[in-house]
């Protein structure tokens, strides 16, 4: 595989949220504003690219039976980094994302690719595969996080104190598109959508919350659906 | 008001208000993975609610006696995630070796439990109530019941709604995990009417 589709496969083949269906948990609950979709995204971009190359880098050190374990560890160290970054550099956004952010330490995504990519292969290639999913992670964010704005708001909010009037003031909003059951219809929506446009492709997707990708897959017992406990191999 | 009431309307509060699953959506990945049948869904929800009270327990004296303390406090996410780590492997050898029936029941889904977002959630929120709402150790523990009995109560009710969801024919691109998050959103609208409720009712 090239470098570059090393990059770029995460951006639309293998979109982290919207194709292995990974993250679900952050992509529900920070889309309320453009900005905190932003914000998540980048935020877990650093932290995958930095567990990926380090986790690269130990690869042939980490002994295999402890290996979920370590990389944990080296993703939470590298999580309390960026908490305290944003703390410091961006109050409002640790404040919207609450418990989100060091939430991030479980995000599967990032464990995922450690599993499946950083633990098979070497560091440059790792770094771009981390740099790839994060934007994937970041692009799909953003856009659950824009639609749900434009619909329940009326604005877009790009950064902090940047807020375009998308739909005129006189228009209300509806205003259940930033509460929680608005995540979850957005969400199953724009899967939808995506599984339209592959299908006039030509190309068949079927969506199911699979383990192709699963971090547990290596210890996994198939206890969720369509798994057989093979890892979805 | 008495410390018999106040939990009273913590652990209710979390069922059904900020139920984990449907409103603050922690947990999505199981509760969409497991919730195809019923069975499964209250067998992951018990472990659930098992490791969460567990977590919370060990997690809250570490964090007030040891890490706050001695200024480690920014330490919590990887203190708190080892532990968990470390919890979930000390059940799974325990319940073997001493409970092999419980372990039958259960032990199938304490591996996918470790990387649960709800249970490093309810351990981390706990450490925010102790400042914002003064929570101390039975407050927390009870508030992770509520939350582990939340998620179960979301999973049970959903499980029923995906049966349903087997016969039906929706449009061809919403098939399989689109419909399911549609539904889930009206399962969610529900919840939403007890915002209030809880206050109302122990507040007269």
């Amino acid at each position: 595989m090239g470098k570059f589709s090393t990059f770029s496969k995460g951006l639309l083949k293998e979109n982290p949220v919207l194709k292995l269906v990974l993250g679900t948990c952050p992509t529900l609950a920070v889309t309320t504003l453009a900005f905190n979709g932003i914000g998540m995204g980048l935020a877990a971009t650093f932290v995958l690219i930095c567990s990926n190359v380090l986790i690269s880098a130990l690869r042939k050190v980490i002994p295999n039976q402890v290996r979920i374990p370590a990389f944990i560890t080296v993703i939470a160290a590298f999580v309390t980094i960026v908490q305290m970054l944003v703390k410091v550099l961006l109050p409002a956004l640790d404040e919207a994302l609450g418990v989100f952010l060091p939430l991030i330490t479980v995000n599967c995504i990032i464990l995922g690719r450690a599993e499946m990519f950083a633990s098979k292969n070497p560091v440059l290639d790792s770094a771009l595969d981390g740099l790839g999913m994060g934007l994937g992670f970041t692009l799909a964010l953003t856009v659950m996080a824009s639609v749900r704005e434009i619909l329940g708001a009326g604005t877009l909010t790009l950064l902090p104190g940047v807020t375009f009037q998308i739909i005129p003031q006189s228009v209300d909003p509806f205003g259940i598109m930033i509460t929680p059951p608005g995540g979850f219809f957005i969400f199953g929506v724009t899967m939808a959508l995506v599984i339209y446009l592959e299908g006039r492709k030509g190309r068949k997707i079927k969506l199911e919350a699979s383990c192709s990708s699963c971090p547990a897959a290596a210890g996994c017992p198939g206890a969720c659906e369509g798994c057989d406990g093979k890892g979805g191999e | 008001m008495s410390l018999g009431v106040k939990l009273a309307m913590i652990f209710l509060t979390m069922v059904f208000v900020d139920n984990y699953v449907l409103v603050q959506f922690l947990g999505i990945c199981p509760f969409l993975g497991v919730s195809k049948k019923l069975n499964s869904a209250v067998g992951m929800s018990v472990a659930v609610i098992f490791v969460m009270v567990l977590a919370t327990a060990v997690t809250f004296p570490l964090y007030v006696y040891l890490l706050e303390p001695n200024g480690l406090g920014y330490l919590n996410t990887i203190a708190f995630i080892l532990i968990i780590a470390t919890l979930v492997q000390l059940v799974e050898t325990v319940l073997k070796k001493f409970i092999p029936s419980l372990y039958k029941a259960l032990g199938v889904y304490l591996p996918l439990i470790t990387t649960n977002c709800a249970i490093l959630g309810v351990t981390l929120l706990n450490i925010d109530n102790i400042t914002e709402n003064g929570y101390g150790f039975l407050e927390s523990v009870v508030c992770a019941a509520g939350a582990g009995v939340g998620f179960m109560l979301a999973m049970v009710l959903f499980a029923g709604v995906r049966q349903r969801l087997e016969e039906a024919q929706p449009p061809k691109p919403f098939e399989g995990l689109p419909i399911t998050l549609v539904s889930a959103s009206l399962v969610s609208l529900s919840f939403m009417s007890f915002g209030g409720i809880i206050e109302a009712i122990f507040n007269g």
